[in-house]
């Protein structure tokens, strides 16, 4: 902005003020406050815009009084500023405070959304799973390329990292267990330690986890914004099912990959266990596996039973939040987030209930 | 009124292989409309995003205002433009008077009211309903939208107005209301607009100088009276078409 000319305080006349200077936005803090009632005199203004136009007119608007002088530059800005204007003076609004018992409503609202939200997403399961039998009666429907696609995006690029975290889940079992057990004299229990926890627990129940976090926001995400740049709706008008064509393939390449990566991290948990206690206490591998296949496999059978339903969960919840998506982009980051948060939290109570159905069946 | 507000010289932009500008030149003088015109995809908006900074094109300069857009630091230069995009691009996370607020937030200290009726005069004077402010992007029309987006490209009383279709979009009566606007504005505020369109009634109410782009280059530069004399087959059938004639009223 060019700098404002000198002498800018209205001069008063016995008619009303005499402007001068710049009435431009970049001043128009420390105009404001300035103008007096009376007629007001443009004739030794600088420069005019629609901000210090404005502030002319409400200003002369309240007092009733007249603005003279303009040129016809001027005058055809003070009109467009003036048809602008709103019918009259809005109120200022009040900070609003919140009373105890509005806090009460609102918990009371938060309680009833959560209870809609879940009844929403049981909805759309149903839908998805309608879905998928309708795929089985007619297979030609399934998107076969989508699905391969979807298979190595969630299953195969995940392989590294679950392998990974699996290694080394097994090197701190091993390695806790090993220093506890020692005390006791009974170190080649450490075989058992390991294999039943990460066999049944540990291996599916984190990389369920590591899923969720990769898998469940990159569905989301990518629906999401889908649906903000209405891709979504130009689906629907080409007749075809978003469920189908989007969720469809992703919750099924959950569901035939979860279960592997869960092997994929039994194997690697097994081997860290292994090593690891081979260096620690000198178990051998030959021993290693004597005693692995003394333990019932049902440990084995009860994880990798777990991954289905896992899969499901996160290929549901991520589908869904993605589709829940509205136009603006806070909208995206807040879902995508509260998809990843949902699809753990879910996971992990899945577990804590099969584990009270193990029990009680006694498996 | 033979100063130039934009001045492209040499301009080079290249996808790839595809060359969308070869050696383009082009001025905006001040205080002129200017129409550009030219088939969908002889690059337009890639010239509009060169003259704001936002393409690094492979060679040539660009100057705004006396300054180099590809080098200089365009802080000051920024508060003297305003740019419509295209699509709109308002920030669909703000409503539209805070879209209408955020230059003026960039730019200079103001109160929070004085910047919200500020916002709220300039979302008036696009034509928008009092009720519109509050609402988001996404909850608009496209054509409440493209108002939006020329209110956010006026919020800070720019000396430049680079306006990417802002008509397309718009019913017959709002593009005509929208040209009277910046026939109005350009006359109080001494604007120069570059005013990107394929509206040959915007062209026709608006503009001082058509310039046509064709094969990487500006091919003709002149009034609406010598587009019409034009013999390029393009330019002649853009101008003599049924819709032209309608508009021209001939
Ligand atoms: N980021 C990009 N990458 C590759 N090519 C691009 C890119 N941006 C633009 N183009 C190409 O440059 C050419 C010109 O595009 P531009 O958007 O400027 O067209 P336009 O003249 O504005 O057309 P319209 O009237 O349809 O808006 C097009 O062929 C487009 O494909
Ligand atoms: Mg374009």
């Amino acid at each position: 902005m060019p700098p404002a000319s000198s002498q800018t305080d209205p001069a008063q006349t016995p008619e009303g003020q005499k402007l001068s200077g710049d009435f431009v936005l970049a001043r128009l803090t420390a105009l404001q406050g300035t103008l007096t009632e009376g007629d007001t005199d443009l004739t030794g203004l600088t420069k005019l815009d629609t901000a210090g136009a404005w502030l002319i007119l409400t200003e002369a608007r309240r007092s009733g009084a007249l603005v003279n002088g303009a040129t016809p530059a001027q005058t055809l800005l003070l009109k467009a500023v003036k048809d602008a204007l709103p019918a009259e003076a809005k109120s200022v609004r009040k900070p609003r405070h919140v009373h105890l018992l509005e806090r009460i409503d609102q918990i009371g609202h938060g309680t009833a959304d959560a209870a809609a939200g879940l009844a929403r997403i049981t909805g759309f399961f149903g839908q998805v799973v309608a879905r998928f039998a309708g795929s089985l009666l007619h297979p030609a429907r399934l998107r076969v390329t989508s699905l391969v696609f979807h298979m190595q995006e969630t299953g195969l690029n995940a392989v590294p990292i679950v392998a990974l975290m699996a290694f080394l889940i097994g090197i701190v079992i091993a390695y806790q267990g090993a220093d506890q057990l020692r005390q006791f004299g009974a170190e080649v229990f450490v075989v058992d330690l390991i294999a039943i926890s990460v066999l049944r627990e540990l291996g599916i129940l984190l990389t369920a986890i590591i899923v969720a976090g990769r898998s469940a926001s990159a569905f989301t995400a990518a629906i999401g914004s889908m649906k903000m740049r209405e891709e979504v709706d130009a689906l629907r008008t080409l007749g075809l099912d978003p469920v189908e064509v989007l969720v469809l393939p992703r919750v099924m390449a959950l569901f035939l990959m979860l279960p592997v990566l869960g092997l994929i991290a039994d194997l690697a948990g097994l081997l860290g266990g292994g090593l690891m206690s081979w260096y620690e206490l000198g178990i051998s591998p030959g021993m290693f596996r004597t005693r692995l296949l003394d333990t019932d496999v049902t440990h084995f059978l009860v994880g990798i039973a777990k991954a289905p339903f896992f899969a499901v969960i996160i290929g549901v919840i991520g589908c869904f939040q993605g589709l829940q998506v509205e136009g603006n982009a806070e909208s995206l980051g807040r879902l995508t987030s509260r998809a990843v948060v949902q699809a753990i939290f879910m996971v992990i109570l899945a577990d804590a209930t099969f584990s009270i159905f193990f029990a009680a069946a006694g498996v | 009124m033979m100063e130039n507000v934009v001045e492209v010289r040499g301009l080079v932009n290249k996808f790839g292989t595809a060359v969308v500008q070869n050696g383009l030149d082009i001025d905006l003088m001040r205080g002129e409309v200017l129409g550009v015109v030219g088939a969908s995809g002889t690059g337009k908006s890639v010239l509009l995003r060169s003259i704001v900074g936002l393409q690094k094109p492979d060679a040539g300069s660009v100057k705004v205002l006396g300054v180099d857009v590809l080098t200089a630091d365009l802080k000051a230069t920024r508060a003297r433009w305003g740019v419509m995009f295209q699509d709109g691009a308002l920030f669909s996370a703000l409503t539209v008077r805070e879209n209408v607020e955020a230059p003026m937030r960039v730019q200079f200290k103001l109160a929070p009211d004085l910047r919200a009726s500020l916002a709220d005069l300039k979302l008036a004077m696009v034509g928008l309903p009092p009720k519109a402010g509050a609402l988001y992007p996404s909850d608009l029309s496209g054509g409440m939208r493209k108002r939006a987006g020329l209110a956010r490209a006026l919020a800070l009383d720019p000396e430049i107005l680079l306006l990417d279709e802002p008509t397309a979009g718009l019913d017959p009566i709002a593009a005509s209301e929208f040209d009277t606007l910046i026939a109005a504005l350009r006359q109080a505020l001494n604007l120069s607009v570059f005013l990107v369109t394929h509206d040959i009634d915007t062209l026709h109410a608006t503009c001082d100088r058509i310039a046509v782009l064709a094969g990487g280059k500006v091919l003709v530069t002149g009034t609406l009276a010598e587009m019409l004399k034009v013999a390029d087959p393009w330019v002649h059938s853009y101008f003599h078409g049924p819709r032209a004639h309608a508009a021209l009223g001939d």
